[in-house]
Protein backbone atom coordinates (compact mmCIF):
# COMPACT_ATOMS: atom_id res chain seq x y z
CA UNK A 1 0.00 0.00 0.00
CA UNK A 2 2.63 2.79 0.90
CA UNK A 3 5.05 0.96 -1.93
CA UNK A 4 2.10 2.05 -4.41
CA UNK A 5 1.57 5.43 -2.92
CA UNK A 6 5.21 6.34 -3.05
CA UNK A 7 5.19 5.20 -6.88
CA UNK A 8 2.25 7.01 -7.74
CA UNK A 9 3.93 10.29 -5.89
CA UNK A 10 7.07 9.46 -7.88
CA UNK A 11 4.99 9.56 -11.25
CA UNK A 12 3.52 12.78 -10.52
CA UNK A 13 6.42 14.68 -9.37
CA UNK A 14 8.39 13.61 -12.19
CA UNK A 15 5.52 14.76 -14.37
CA UNK A 16 5.11 17.69 -12.68
CA UNK A 17 9.06 18.39 -12.96
CA UNK A 18 8.96 18.07 -16.50
CA UNK A 19 6.29 19.62 -17.50
CA UNK A 20 7.42 23.09 -15.45
CA UNK A 21 10.54 22.51 -17.50
CA UNK A 22 8.75 21.92 -20.80
CA UNK A 23 6.80 25.64 -20.13
CA UNK A 24 10.00 27.07 -19.18
CA UNK A 25 12.37 25.69 -22.28
CA UNK A 26 9.09 27.30 -24.17
CA UNK A 27 11.76 27.19 -27.45
CA UNK A 28 11.69 23.19 -27.32
CA UNK A 29 8.07 22.92 -27.45
CA UNK A 30 7.43 25.49 -29.86
CA UNK A 31 10.16 24.79 -32.93
CA UNK A 32 8.18 21.14 -33.53
CA UNK A 33 5.51 23.28 -34.09
CA UNK A 34 7.01 25.91 -36.38
CA UNK A 35 8.78 23.12 -38.51
CA UNK A 36 5.66 21.22 -38.88
CA UNK A 37 4.39 24.85 -40.31
CA UNK A 38 7.13 26.03 -42.55
CA UNK A 39 7.48 22.12 -43.62
CA UNK A 40 3.98 21.99 -44.61
CA UNK A 41 3.87 25.70 -46.33
CA UNK A 42 6.83 23.84 -48.32
CA UNK A 43 4.80 21.45 -50.36
CA UNK A 44 2.34 24.18 -52.50
CA UNK A 45 5.58 26.08 -53.24
CA UNK A 46 6.96 23.30 -54.87
CA UNK A 47 3.99 21.79 -56.19
CA UNK A 48 1.94 24.73 -57.20
CA UNK A 49 -1.38 25.85 -55.62
CA UNK A 50 -4.36 24.01 -57.32
CA UNK A 51 -6.62 22.78 -55.46
CA UNK A 52 -7.47 19.14 -56.47
CA UNK A 53 -3.59 18.19 -56.54
CA UNK A 54 -3.54 19.93 -52.55
CA UNK A 55 -6.87 18.20 -51.50
CA UNK A 56 -5.78 14.95 -52.65
CA UNK A 57 -2.28 14.91 -50.80
CA UNK A 58 -3.03 17.08 -48.01
CA UNK A 59 -3.93 13.69 -45.66
CA UNK A 60 -0.50 11.93 -46.54
CA UNK A 61 1.41 15.26 -46.41
CA UNK A 62 -0.16 16.23 -42.86
CA UNK A 63 0.83 12.69 -41.25
CA UNK A 64 4.09 12.69 -42.63
CA UNK A 65 5.56 16.05 -41.33
CA UNK A 66 3.60 15.07 -37.95
CA UNK A 67 5.94 12.45 -38.08
CA UNK A 68 8.71 13.74 -38.88
CA UNK A 69 8.19 17.17 -36.53
CA UNK A 70 7.52 14.81 -33.75
CA UNK A 71 11.62 12.96 -34.80
CA UNK A 72 12.83 15.95 -34.37
CA UNK A 73 11.92 16.61 -30.80
CA UNK A 74 12.31 13.68 -29.44
CA UNK A 75 16.40 13.96 -29.13
CA UNK A 76 15.14 16.53 -26.00
CA UNK A 77 13.34 13.78 -24.21
CA UNK A 78 16.26 12.68 -21.94
CA UNK A 79 19.11 15.06 -22.97
CA UNK A 80 18.89 17.76 -20.61
CA UNK A 81 18.71 14.97 -18.04
CA UNK A 82 21.61 13.61 -19.12
CA UNK A 83 23.57 16.30 -19.24
CA UNK A 84 22.82 17.46 -15.96
CA UNK A 85 23.16 13.76 -14.21
CA UNK A 86 19.51 13.86 -12.87
CA UNK A 87 18.66 10.79 -14.79
CA UNK A 88 21.46 9.19 -13.18
CA UNK A 89 19.83 9.97 -10.21
CA UNK A 90 16.42 8.43 -11.09
CA UNK A 91 18.40 5.59 -11.97
CA UNK A 92 20.14 4.55 -8.79
CA UNK A 93 16.68 5.56 -6.95
CA UNK A 94 14.84 2.43 -5.45
CA UNK A 95 11.56 3.41 -7.03
CA UNK A 96 10.74 1.12 -10.58
CA UNK A 97 12.49 3.18 -13.35
CA UNK A 98 9.62 2.46 -15.80
CA UNK A 99 7.30 5.17 -13.96
CA UNK A 100 9.32 7.94 -14.29
CA UNK A 101 10.10 7.23 -18.01
CA UNK A 102 6.47 6.77 -18.22
CA UNK A 103 5.67 10.46 -16.71
CA UNK A 104 8.42 11.65 -19.17
CA UNK A 105 6.70 10.08 -22.18
CA UNK A 106 3.34 12.04 -20.94
CA UNK A 107 4.86 15.06 -20.60
CA UNK A 108 6.51 14.99 -24.00
CA UNK A 109 3.31 14.16 -25.56
CA UNK A 110 1.55 17.26 -23.88
CA UNK A 111 4.23 19.28 -24.99
CA UNK A 112 4.61 17.83 -28.95
CA UNK A 113 1.73 15.90 -29.93
CA UNK A 114 -0.86 17.18 -28.42
CA UNK A 115 -0.62 20.87 -29.74
CA UNK A 116 0.83 19.25 -33.30
CA UNK A 117 -2.66 17.67 -33.20
CA UNK A 118 -3.82 21.06 -31.81
CA UNK A 119 -2.31 22.78 -34.34
CA UNK A 120 -2.92 20.30 -37.58
CA UNK A 121 -6.32 21.46 -38.16
CA UNK A 122 -5.26 24.97 -39.31
CA UNK A 123 -2.97 23.40 -41.85
CA UNK A 124 -5.46 21.07 -42.92
CA UNK A 125 -7.44 24.38 -43.94
CA UNK A 126 -4.47 25.65 -45.69
CA UNK A 127 -4.39 22.66 -47.82
CA UNK A 128 -7.60 22.48 -48.47
CA UNK A 129 -8.52 18.91 -47.29
CA UNK A 130 -12.40 17.70 -47.24
CA UNK A 131 -14.16 19.27 -44.79
CA UNK A 132 -15.50 15.50 -43.88
CA UNK A 133 -11.89 14.80 -42.67
CA UNK A 134 -10.94 17.41 -39.80
CA UNK A 135 -12.55 14.87 -37.50
CA UNK A 136 -10.41 11.98 -38.24
CA UNK A 137 -7.50 14.07 -38.73
CA UNK A 138 -7.51 15.00 -34.93
CA UNK A 139 -8.45 11.78 -33.88
CA UNK A 140 -5.78 9.73 -36.01
CA UNK A 141 -2.97 12.13 -34.50
CA UNK A 142 -4.31 12.41 -31.08
CA UNK A 143 -3.85 8.39 -31.14
CA UNK A 144 -1.05 8.56 -33.67
CA UNK A 145 1.38 11.11 -31.87
CA UNK A 146 1.05 9.20 -28.36
CA UNK A 147 2.02 6.19 -29.80
CA UNK A 148 5.20 7.84 -31.36
CA UNK A 149 6.10 9.67 -28.53
CA UNK A 150 6.47 5.97 -26.69
CA UNK A 151 7.79 4.18 -29.59
CA UNK A 152 10.16 6.97 -29.72
CA UNK A 153 11.46 6.90 -26.19
CA UNK A 154 12.89 3.72 -26.94
CA UNK A 155 14.81 5.24 -29.78
CA UNK A 156 15.88 8.33 -27.59
CA UNK A 157 16.67 6.16 -24.57
CA UNK A 158 19.58 4.04 -26.86
CA UNK A 159 21.06 7.46 -28.21
CA UNK A 160 21.04 9.46 -25.50
CA UNK A 161 24.58 8.86 -24.58
CA UNK A 162 25.74 9.42 -27.89
CA UNK A 163 27.19 13.16 -28.72
CA UNK A 164 25.38 12.95 -32.51
CA UNK A 165 22.10 11.51 -31.55
CA UNK A 166 19.92 13.12 -33.33
CA UNK A 167 19.91 11.73 -36.77
CA UNK A 168 20.59 8.05 -35.23
CA UNK A 169 17.06 8.63 -33.73
CA UNK A 170 15.26 8.87 -37.08
CA UNK A 171 17.35 5.95 -38.35
CA UNK A 172 16.53 3.78 -35.75
CA UNK A 173 12.91 4.80 -35.10
CA UNK A 174 11.38 5.77 -38.79
CA UNK A 175 10.67 1.92 -39.65
CA UNK A 176 9.09 1.68 -36.30
CA UNK A 177 6.78 4.10 -37.40
CA UNK A 178 5.47 3.22 -40.12
CA UNK A 179 2.74 1.08 -39.14
CA UNK A 180 1.14 4.06 -37.72
CA UNK A 181 1.65 6.32 -40.85
CA UNK A 182 0.32 3.61 -43.08
CA UNK A 183 -3.20 3.37 -40.77
CA UNK A 184 -3.48 7.21 -39.66
CA UNK A 185 -2.77 8.54 -42.82
CA UNK A 186 -5.00 5.78 -44.42
CA UNK A 187 -8.08 7.21 -41.45
CA UNK A 188 -7.74 10.87 -43.06
CA UNK A 189 -7.90 9.50 -46.66
CA UNK A 190 -10.73 7.39 -46.55
CA UNK A 191 -12.67 10.34 -43.86
CA UNK A 192 -11.66 12.70 -46.86
CA UNK A 193 -13.79 10.09 -49.48
CA UNK A 194 -16.81 10.57 -46.92
CA UNK A 195 -16.51 6.39 -45.95
CA UNK A 196 -15.87 5.33 -42.26
CA UNK A 197 -12.54 5.40 -41.22
CA UNK A 198 -13.62 3.47 -37.63
CA UNK A 199 -11.31 0.56 -38.52
CA UNK A 200 -8.06 2.42 -38.93
CA UNK A 201 -8.79 4.56 -35.94
CA UNK A 202 -9.34 1.00 -34.02
CA UNK A 203 -5.95 -0.52 -35.10
CA UNK A 204 -4.49 3.01 -33.94
CA UNK A 205 -5.59 2.46 -30.44
CA UNK A 206 -4.00 -1.22 -30.95
CA UNK A 207 -1.09 0.05 -31.54
CA UNK A 208 -1.11 2.65 -28.57
CA UNK A 209 -2.17 -0.22 -26.40
CA UNK A 210 0.96 -2.21 -27.40
CA UNK A 211 3.23 0.75 -27.03
CA UNK A 212 1.64 1.52 -23.63
CA UNK A 213 2.51 -1.72 -22.38
CA UNK A 214 5.79 -2.60 -23.96
CA UNK A 215 7.40 0.84 -24.62
CA UNK A 216 8.34 2.30 -20.96
CA UNK A 217 9.16 -0.94 -20.13
CA UNK A 218 12.53 -1.40 -23.49
CA UNK A 219 13.10 2.71 -22.72
CA UNK A 220 13.88 2.32 -19.16
CA UNK A 221 15.92 -1.25 -20.35
CA UNK A 222 17.74 1.07 -22.74
CA UNK A 223 18.23 3.57 -20.59
CA UNK A 224 19.85 1.38 -17.89
CA UNK A 225 22.34 0.00 -20.76
CA UNK A 226 23.34 3.24 -22.16
CA UNK A 227 23.52 5.44 -19.37
CA UNK A 228 25.52 2.75 -17.12
CA UNK A 229 27.90 1.99 -19.93
CA UNK B 1 18.94 -32.03 -17.59
CA UNK B 2 22.31 -32.15 -19.09
CA UNK B 3 22.90 -28.24 -19.84
CA UNK B 4 26.84 -28.61 -20.05
CA UNK B 5 25.92 -27.56 -23.83
CA UNK B 6 24.56 -24.45 -23.22
CA UNK B 7 27.36 -23.46 -21.23
CA UNK B 8 29.86 -24.24 -23.36
CA UNK B 9 28.34 -22.07 -26.03
CA UNK B 10 28.55 -19.09 -23.81
CA UNK B 11 32.61 -19.57 -24.50
CA UNK B 12 34.32 -18.06 -27.69
CA UNK B 13 37.03 -20.70 -27.34
CA UNK B 14 34.74 -23.98 -27.41
CA UNK B 15 32.93 -22.37 -30.68
CA UNK B 16 36.05 -21.74 -32.53
CA UNK B 17 37.27 -25.09 -32.34
CA UNK B 18 34.01 -26.92 -32.96
CA UNK B 19 33.57 -24.41 -35.84
CA UNK B 20 37.21 -25.31 -37.47
CA UNK B 21 36.08 -29.46 -37.78
CA UNK B 22 32.68 -28.60 -39.09
CA UNK B 23 33.64 -25.68 -41.64
CA UNK B 24 34.57 -28.02 -44.55
CA UNK B 25 31.88 -29.96 -44.33
CA UNK B 26 29.69 -27.03 -44.27
CA UNK B 27 31.36 -25.59 -47.26
CA UNK B 28 31.24 -28.88 -49.28
CA UNK B 29 27.57 -28.91 -48.81
CA UNK B 30 26.69 -25.65 -49.11
CA UNK B 31 28.30 -25.75 -52.28
CA UNK B 32 26.99 -28.69 -53.55
CA UNK B 33 23.69 -27.85 -52.91
CA UNK B 34 23.84 -24.58 -54.32
CA UNK B 35 25.24 -26.21 -57.32
CA UNK B 36 23.01 -29.03 -57.91
CA UNK B 37 19.95 -26.81 -57.42
CA UNK B 38 21.20 -24.04 -59.42
CA UNK B 39 21.66 -26.10 -62.28
CA UNK B 40 18.58 -28.10 -61.67
CA UNK B 41 16.35 -25.07 -61.48
CA UNK B 42 18.44 -22.84 -64.07
CA UNK B 43 18.73 -25.49 -66.76
CA UNK B 44 16.15 -28.70 -66.22
CA UNK B 45 13.24 -27.01 -64.47
CA UNK B 46 10.34 -26.87 -66.95
CA UNK B 47 9.58 -23.00 -68.31
CA UNK B 48 6.64 -21.21 -67.26
CA UNK B 49 3.79 -20.95 -69.21
CA UNK B 50 3.35 -17.15 -68.68
CA UNK B 51 6.90 -16.20 -67.59
CA UNK B 52 8.66 -18.00 -69.69
CA UNK B 53 12.43 -18.18 -68.44
CA UNK B 54 12.55 -15.36 -66.17
CA UNK B 55 10.41 -17.28 -63.93
CA UNK B 56 13.67 -18.67 -62.72
CA UNK B 57 15.06 -16.43 -60.80
CA UNK B 58 12.39 -17.31 -58.00
CA UNK B 59 15.64 -20.32 -57.54
CA UNK B 60 17.67 -17.43 -55.83
CA UNK B 61 15.00 -14.58 -55.19
CA UNK B 62 13.05 -16.85 -52.45
CA UNK B 63 15.20 -19.03 -50.48
CA UNK B 64 17.02 -15.23 -50.14
CA UNK B 65 13.98 -13.31 -49.00
CA UNK B 66 13.22 -16.71 -46.35
CA UNK B 67 16.50 -16.48 -45.10
CA UNK B 68 16.92 -12.55 -44.52
CA UNK B 69 13.91 -12.72 -42.54
CA UNK B 70 14.97 -15.42 -40.56
CA UNK B 71 18.13 -13.73 -39.91
CA UNK B 72 16.40 -10.64 -37.95
CA UNK B 73 15.07 -13.55 -35.70
CA UNK B 74 18.44 -15.00 -35.09
CA UNK B 75 19.89 -11.80 -34.49
CA UNK B 76 17.04 -11.18 -31.82
CA UNK B 77 17.17 -14.12 -30.58
CA UNK B 78 21.32 -14.07 -29.71
CA UNK B 79 21.12 -10.59 -28.33
CA UNK B 80 18.06 -11.98 -26.23
CA UNK B 81 19.94 -15.04 -24.78
CA UNK B 82 23.06 -12.49 -24.43
CA UNK B 83 21.36 -10.00 -22.42
CA UNK B 84 19.24 -12.27 -20.26
CA UNK B 85 23.05 -15.09 -19.67
CA UNK B 86 25.02 -12.27 -20.49
CA UNK B 87 27.22 -14.33 -22.22
CA UNK B 88 30.12 -13.05 -24.71
CA UNK B 89 29.32 -15.42 -27.87
CA UNK B 90 25.84 -14.69 -28.19
CA UNK B 91 26.54 -10.85 -28.90
CA UNK B 92 28.98 -11.92 -31.70
CA UNK B 93 26.60 -13.91 -33.33
CA UNK B 94 24.01 -10.66 -32.99
CA UNK B 95 26.51 -8.18 -34.52
CA UNK B 96 27.34 -10.46 -37.05
CA UNK B 97 23.96 -10.66 -38.60
CA UNK B 98 23.54 -6.93 -39.14
CA UNK B 99 25.86 -6.87 -42.23
CA UNK B 100 24.84 -10.28 -43.79
CA UNK B 101 20.84 -9.58 -43.15
CA UNK B 102 21.27 -6.22 -45.11
CA UNK B 103 23.28 -7.63 -47.66
CA UNK B 104 20.62 -10.57 -47.84
CA UNK B 105 17.56 -8.28 -48.43
CA UNK B 106 19.95 -5.92 -51.28
CA UNK B 107 19.39 -9.38 -53.33
CA UNK B 108 16.00 -9.83 -52.57
CA UNK B 109 15.38 -6.18 -53.72
CA UNK B 110 18.06 -6.87 -56.54
CA UNK B 111 16.20 -10.10 -57.79
CA UNK B 112 12.54 -8.83 -56.94
CA UNK B 113 13.38 -5.72 -59.25
CA UNK B 114 15.10 -7.87 -62.25
CA UNK B 115 12.16 -10.00 -61.35
CA UNK B 116 9.59 -7.24 -61.69
CA UNK B 117 11.25 -5.69 -65.20
CA UNK B 118 9.92 -8.41 -67.70
CA UNK B 119 6.63 -9.19 -65.35
CA UNK B 120 5.41 -6.00 -64.28
CA UNK B 121 7.45 -4.14 -66.69
CA UNK B 122 8.93 -1.71 -64.21
CA UNK B 123 11.87 -1.92 -62.16
CA UNK B 124 10.08 -1.03 -59.09
CA UNK B 125 6.58 -1.95 -57.66
CA UNK B 126 5.05 -0.98 -54.72
CA UNK B 127 4.14 -4.95 -54.37
CA UNK B 128 3.33 -5.43 -50.22
CA UNK B 129 6.29 -8.00 -50.29
CA UNK B 130 9.28 -6.34 -51.83
CA UNK B 131 8.05 -3.01 -49.53
CA UNK B 132 8.39 -5.25 -46.44
CA UNK B 133 11.67 -5.88 -47.52
CA UNK B 134 12.93 -3.04 -48.18
CA UNK B 135 11.82 -1.92 -44.52
CA UNK B 136 13.50 -5.04 -43.32
CA UNK B 137 16.60 -3.46 -44.58
CA UNK B 138 15.82 -0.36 -43.40
CA UNK B 139 16.12 -2.58 -39.83
CA UNK B 140 19.22 -3.85 -40.36
CA UNK B 141 20.89 -0.25 -41.32
CA UNK B 142 19.72 0.88 -37.98
CA UNK B 143 21.10 -1.82 -36.20
CA UNK B 144 24.08 -1.38 -37.87
CA UNK B 145 24.09 2.29 -37.19
CA UNK B 146 23.43 1.84 -33.21
CA UNK B 147 26.15 -0.89 -33.33
CA UNK B 148 28.98 1.14 -34.84
CA UNK B 149 27.90 4.59 -32.67
CA UNK B 150 28.92 3.11 -29.62
CA UNK B 151 32.52 3.85 -28.83
CA UNK B 152 32.52 1.11 -25.63
CA UNK B 153 31.44 -2.14 -27.00
CA UNK B 154 29.57 -4.17 -24.03
CA UNK B 155 27.13 -0.65 -24.54
CA UNK B 156 26.97 -1.06 -28.07
CA UNK B 157 25.77 -4.65 -27.75
CA UNK B 158 23.17 -4.44 -25.02
CA UNK B 159 22.07 -1.44 -26.95
CA UNK B 160 21.38 -2.99 -30.36
CA UNK B 161 20.33 -6.27 -28.35
CA UNK B 162 17.00 -4.31 -27.24
CA UNK B 163 16.46 -2.58 -30.79
CA UNK B 164 16.41 -6.08 -32.11
CA UNK B 165 13.99 -7.06 -29.81
CA UNK B 166 11.87 -4.08 -29.97
CA UNK B 167 12.36 -4.53 -33.96
CA UNK B 168 10.92 -8.42 -33.41
CA UNK B 169 7.58 -7.06 -32.06
CA UNK B 170 7.22 -4.30 -34.77
CA UNK B 171 8.10 -7.03 -37.51
CA UNK B 172 4.75 -8.89 -37.43
CA UNK B 173 2.72 -5.39 -37.46
CA UNK B 174 4.92 -3.81 -40.04
CA UNK B 175 4.07 -6.58 -42.43
CA UNK B 176 0.80 -7.24 -41.62
CA UNK B 177 -0.08 -3.13 -41.86
CA UNK B 178 1.87 -2.85 -45.78
CA UNK B 179 0.11 -5.66 -46.61
CA UNK B 180 -3.39 -4.19 -45.78
CA UNK B 181 -1.68 -0.94 -47.44
CA UNK B 182 -1.15 -3.31 -50.36
CA UNK B 183 -4.99 -4.11 -51.03
CA UNK B 184 -6.39 -0.91 -50.04
CA UNK B 185 -4.77 0.55 -53.08
CA UNK B 186 -5.07 -2.17 -55.22
CA UNK B 187 -2.71 -1.62 -58.32
CA UNK B 188 -3.46 -3.13 -61.35
CA UNK B 189 -0.41 -5.10 -61.76
CA UNK B 190 -0.02 -9.12 -62.42
CA UNK B 191 -0.16 -11.29 -59.28
CA UNK B 192 3.17 -13.74 -59.16
CA UNK B 193 2.65 -17.85 -59.33
CA UNK B 194 0.85 -18.41 -56.03
CA UNK B 195 3.05 -20.95 -53.42
CA UNK B 196 0.57 -23.35 -53.58
CA UNK B 197 0.17 -23.50 -57.23
CA UNK B 198 3.79 -24.45 -57.98
CA UNK B 199 4.36 -27.68 -60.02
CA UNK B 200 6.14 -30.30 -58.42
CA UNK B 201 8.71 -30.47 -61.14
CA UNK B 202 9.70 -26.92 -60.21
CA UNK B 203 9.51 -27.04 -56.36
CA UNK B 204 12.08 -29.98 -55.90
CA UNK B 205 14.67 -27.49 -56.81
CA UNK B 206 13.41 -24.94 -55.03
CA UNK B 207 13.42 -27.42 -51.71
CA UNK B 208 17.38 -28.06 -52.64
CA UNK B 209 18.04 -24.44 -53.09
CA UNK B 210 16.32 -23.46 -49.81
CA UNK B 211 18.46 -25.67 -47.92
CA UNK B 212 21.21 -25.20 -49.83
CA UNK B 213 21.21 -21.04 -49.00
CA UNK B 214 20.14 -21.88 -45.46
CA UNK B 215 23.42 -24.21 -45.06
CA UNK B 216 25.33 -21.21 -46.75
CA UNK B 217 24.11 -18.43 -44.66
CA UNK B 218 25.16 -20.67 -41.74
CA UNK B 219 28.40 -20.66 -43.34
CA UNK B 220 28.79 -16.93 -43.28
CA UNK B 221 27.30 -16.81 -40.29
CA UNK B 222 29.85 -18.71 -38.83
CA UNK B 223 32.78 -17.19 -40.23
CA UNK B 224 31.90 -13.54 -39.63
CA UNK B 225 31.61 -14.81 -35.93
CA UNK B 226 34.83 -16.40 -35.83
CA UNK B 227 36.24 -13.28 -37.16
CA UNK B 228 34.41 -11.01 -34.48
CA UNK B 229 35.94 -13.75 -32.24
CA UNK B 230 39.62 -13.15 -33.29
CA UNK B 231 39.04 -9.45 -32.80
CA UNK B 232 37.37 -9.61 -29.61
CA UNK B 233 39.70 -11.92 -27.94
CA UNK B 234 43.01 -10.99 -29.77
CA UNK B 235 44.44 -10.95 -26.43
CA UNK B 236 43.74 -13.70 -24.63
CA UNK B 237 46.43 -16.94 -24.78
CA UNK B 238 44.65 -18.67 -26.97
CA UNK B 239 44.31 -16.42 -29.73
CA UNK B 240 48.25 -15.51 -29.80
CA UNK B 241 48.45 -19.22 -29.82
CA UNK B 242 46.37 -19.80 -32.62
CA UNK B 243 48.22 -17.02 -34.94
CA UNK B 244 51.71 -17.66 -33.92
CA UNK B 245 50.91 -21.70 -35.14
CA UNK B 246 49.38 -20.57 -38.20
CA UNK B 247 52.02 -18.34 -39.25
CA UNK B 248 54.74 -20.58 -38.02
CA UNK B 249 52.94 -23.35 -40.25
CA UNK B 250 52.95 -21.25 -43.05
CA UNK B 251 56.41 -19.77 -43.15
CA UNK B 252 57.32 -23.43 -43.09
CA UNK B 253 55.14 -23.43 -46.16
CA UNK B 254 56.51 -21.39 -47.92
CA UNK B 255 60.13 -21.94 -47.29
CA UNK B 256 60.09 -26.13 -48.12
Amino acid sequence: MANSSLASSLFWATFKRDLILAFRHKGDMVNPLVFFLIAITMIPLALGPEKAVLMRIAPGIIWVMALLATLLSLDSLFRSDFDDGSLEQLLIAPYPLTLSVMAKILVHWLATGLPLTLMAPVLGVMLSLPASAFAALCYSLLLGTAAMSLIGAVGAALTVSLRKGGVLISLIVMPLYIPILIFGASAVQTAALGEAYKMQLAVLGAGLAIALLLAPLAAAGALRVSVNG
Amino acid sequence: MNWQWFHRLGSPRWFYEKTTVWLPWLMLSAWGLLLIGGIWGLGFAPEDVKQRNSFRILYIHAPVAYISMSCYYIMAISGAVGLIWKMKLPFMVMKACAPIGLGLTIVVLATGSIWGKPTWGTWWEWDARLTSYLILSFLYLGAIALQQAFQNRDTADKASAILALVGTVNIPIIYKSVDWWYTLHQPATLKIVGKSTIDPSMLYPLFVMIIGFYLFFTLVLILHTRTEILRRESRTQWVKELVLANNSGKGEGASS
